[in-house]
């Protein structure tokens, strides 16, 4: 080597240096990070229902309540709310609805319905043509909402072709079922989805739709047109 | 047929049958591609028997798989040759590509034939474990794991034997947080929100950080080796784009965290850093054409006659790879990173265009580079030359992938502003949208450049396959 004096800026040490402080300071913040977002996204049990306190990621037990998706005045987007909401968009924790009969299911019952379609959802590779929370394929709607969309409300045509009279028994008979109500070319294919894998996975979506997506998806249901609007 | 070979490491001889792995798998994940597109076009190709959902699950996995198997496949081949030995342990290492190549020849066999399984923690065991590009079910990822961990042991043993160069270096830091990264995707949560979280730890940090670095490190070696640049300043680029890489891509994981229940403070995070994520793509682009112009200009004020690069396929690679990253994962990023972008364009067809032009021009490009390399030294090569075939492949495959990406873009556009923008993203919005023609149009296109890019990868296997036999094309 000659003893040519060396910028440190074509210092191969200098560089090493840098890139090894860069990637460790950006991995302490992304794990620091990561603690902060763990505590925000784990999943609520009744007791926070009870006490009125919202979720990120709301109790099972949210399937024995009404669920909807307002414009919160305070945050400037949509919130899902439970149990009905106020003037501003905020949950009143109150309203009841049945889910498949009852409105009654224990924190365990809850759980375990959730769990359920949960594995279910996981089962039958829904993510590789349906998107949850936006991720997946592109081939079938997304389900983030699915719960809330018009099409399995009361002026929907799908109660009215699964001849059911209530959303949750609508997409039940629906899933397994598929080919036999298609709803586009594009069919559902026959997944053998049980009755009891299919209450499960009903319970799944609805606790889907209560997860805080920071409102996405923007405006979902709300251009009546576009859809069979739900009178109030 | 018994070939010739001019391999000076038995870690070479493991790289080329990787390779050959890589190759199969990619023509796997064209045939399953071209599937799923002509369900987009024609629904009722193959329903109820090798559905969509089917035919999508291997086009990614193949593609992952191809990718990794040529990962593993490069470092095989660039090991010996860096460190100046032999890779320590290479008969563990020849046996564990058997492992993973039965099991990967099992799980495509389930996924092909069983697909689907009850919901039971047994599906996820041994059937299908649902999670996008994640697959495989869990008895695999043990299997993948203890492989990858063997891999990772060999390179690591072997570097601290032989000569460690800054290419090594980075290459052996960065398998080591791509094994670990592996393991986030391998719990079962009944959150999914939670089960998303972890999810992108192992897809965005492997492909925007981590896979990022590899390419980084695989262009410095092939510069080094094709144009033949000086070691220093290759490796002094290497460790730029190191940080940069890093800097920008491990909390520009923040941009798929806009929607998935995480928290409000993800949207500025995921944006700023994600913003920069295509400042070393062009870092990368602008070191490839340099160090190329600058070694062939050195060389020819040295009075040099013969100035042209030892490998011109290779070389072509590594000049679109340099682009192809930087338009398909910059460029087509950055459109859909910012949230008040995102909220419109998360989960249609605009996120499909970025991804199949990401993959292609940040990765299949360069381990193309990668397997030319390897035929040039199997067959000891001093310099070879492109061919017929090898010009016909590079064209079709990167003219295909972009037309693919353009009517993916159109379709995209359409879906954000008529299903999204204009309806409200509903099921009614949905189908209102599939249905429009532009999204039709594009659906015809896309197909007929997805035959474009097979009629390429036929060009790319006839020539891989000969090239290097034929005397004309060695110079």
């Amino acid at each position: 080597m000659s003893k040519r004096k060396v910028s440190v800026w074509t210092d191969n040490r200098f560089w090493q240096r840098s890139a090894a402080w860069v990637t460790g300071v950006a991995a302490v913040l992304l794990i620091w990070l990561t603690f902060d977002t763990m505590g925000q996204i784990r999943m609520g049990n009744q007791k926070d229902i009870d006490a009125h306190i919202d979720k990120r990621v709301p109790s099972p037990t949210v399937i024995n309540y009404k669920i909807g998706y307002k414009m919160n005045a305070k945050r400037g987007l949509e919130v899902p709310t439970i149990g009905g909401s106020d003037a501003n968009g905020n949950s009143l924790f109150t309203v009841k609805q049945k889910f498949f009969g009852r409105d009654n299911y224990t924190q365990k019952e809850a759980d375990a319905l959730v769990n359920l379609g949960k594995l279910g959802e996981q089962s039958k590779n829904c993510m590789d043509c349906h998107t949850l929370l936006g991720n997946g394929g592109y081939y079938a709607p997304d389900l983030t909402k699915a719960w809330l969309d018009p099409a399995w409300g009361k002026n929907g045509p799908m109660q009215a072709i699964t001849g059911t009279h209530s959303r949750a028994e609508a997409m039940a008979t629906f899933l397994q079922h598929p080919g036999r109500y298609p709803m586009h070319a594009r069919r559902m294919p026959n997944l053998h989805i049980t009755a009891r894998e299919a209450k499960g996975l009903v319970a799944f979506l609805k606790q889907m739709a209560t997860i805080d997506t920071n409102g996405f998806p923007r405006g979902f249901g709300k251009i009546k047109e576009a859809n069979y609007a739900e009178t109030k | 047929m018994q070939r010739q070979n001019s391999f000076k490491y038995e870690s070479q001889r493991l790289a080329s049958w990787y390779f050959t792995v890589a190759v199969i798998l990619f023509g796997a994940q064209l045939l399953l591609g071209l599937v799923a597109a002509v369900q987009f076009i024609y629904p009722s190709f193959l329903y109820d028997v090798l559905d969509f959902s089917v035919a999508r699950m291997i086009h990614i996995n193949a593609l992952v798989v191809w990718m990794v198997y040529a990962i593993i496949g490069s470092v095989y081949y660039l090991l010996p040759e860096e460190t100046g030995i032999e890779t320590v342990g290479i008969g563990i290492a020849k046996i564990l590509f058997w492992v993973l190549t039965i099991a990967v020849a099992i799980v495509v066999l389930v996924f092909l034939f069983i697909q689907i399984g009850p919901a039971k923690t047994s599906t996820i065991w041994f059937i299908n474990e649902g999670r996008e590009y994640l697959e495989a079910p869990r008895w695999a990822d043990i299997g993948i794991v203890v492989v990858v961990v063997g891999f990772v042991v060999n390179t690591f043993l072997t570097a601290i034997k032989g000569r460690r160069t800054g290419v090594i270096t980075v290459i052996l830091a960065d398998l080591i947080a791509l094994a670990g990264l592996y393991l986030a995707g391998m719990f079962y949560t009944d959150n999914i929100a939670m089960d998303q979280y972890w999810w992108w730890w192992v897809i965005h940090l492997w492909v925007e950080a981590t896979w990022e670095v590899l390419v980084g490190a695989f262009a410095a070696y092939a510069l080094i080796k094709i144009v033949g640049a000086k070691r220093q300043i290759v490796e002094m680029w290497l460790w730029i784009e190191v940080a940069m890489l890093f800097g920008s891509g491990i909390l520009g994981l923040g941009h798929h965290y806009f929607w998935i229940g995480t928290p409000e403070y993800w949207w500025e995070i995921g944006a700023l850093f994600s913003s920069l994520e295509p400042v070393p793509l062009i870092g990368m682009f602008v070191h490839v054409l340099y160090d190329w112009g600058k070694d062939k200009g050195e060389r020819m004020g040295e009075g040099e006659e013969d100035v042209t690069s030892n490998n011109t396929p290779a070389l072509v690679w590594l000049v679109i790879n340099g682009f192809g990253n930087f338009l398909g994962a910059g460029v087509w990023g950055f459109f859909h990173t910012l949230p008040q972008v995102n909220i419109y364009t998360h989960g249609t067809q605009f996120t499909a265009a970025h991804g199949h032009l990401a993959f292609f021009g940040a990765y299949a490009t360069i381990l193309i580079a990668m397997f030319y390399m390897a035929i040039q030294g199997k067959n000891g090569i001093k310099k070879l030359r492109a061919t017929f075939a090898s010009k016909m492949a590079i064209f079709l495959l990167s003219f295909g992938m972009l037309g693919m990406t353009v009517a993916l873009t159109i379709a995209g556009y359409e879906q954000v502003m008529i299903e999204r923008a204009q309806l409200g993203g509903t099921w009614s919005a949905y189908f209102v949208a599939q249905n429009e023609v532009w999204m039709a149009q594009a659906m015809d296109w896309r197909f007929f450049m997805g035959i474009v890019m097979t009629i390429g990868f036929i060009y790319l296997v006839k020539d891989l396959w000969t090239i290097g036999r034929n005397p004309q094309n060695v110079y």
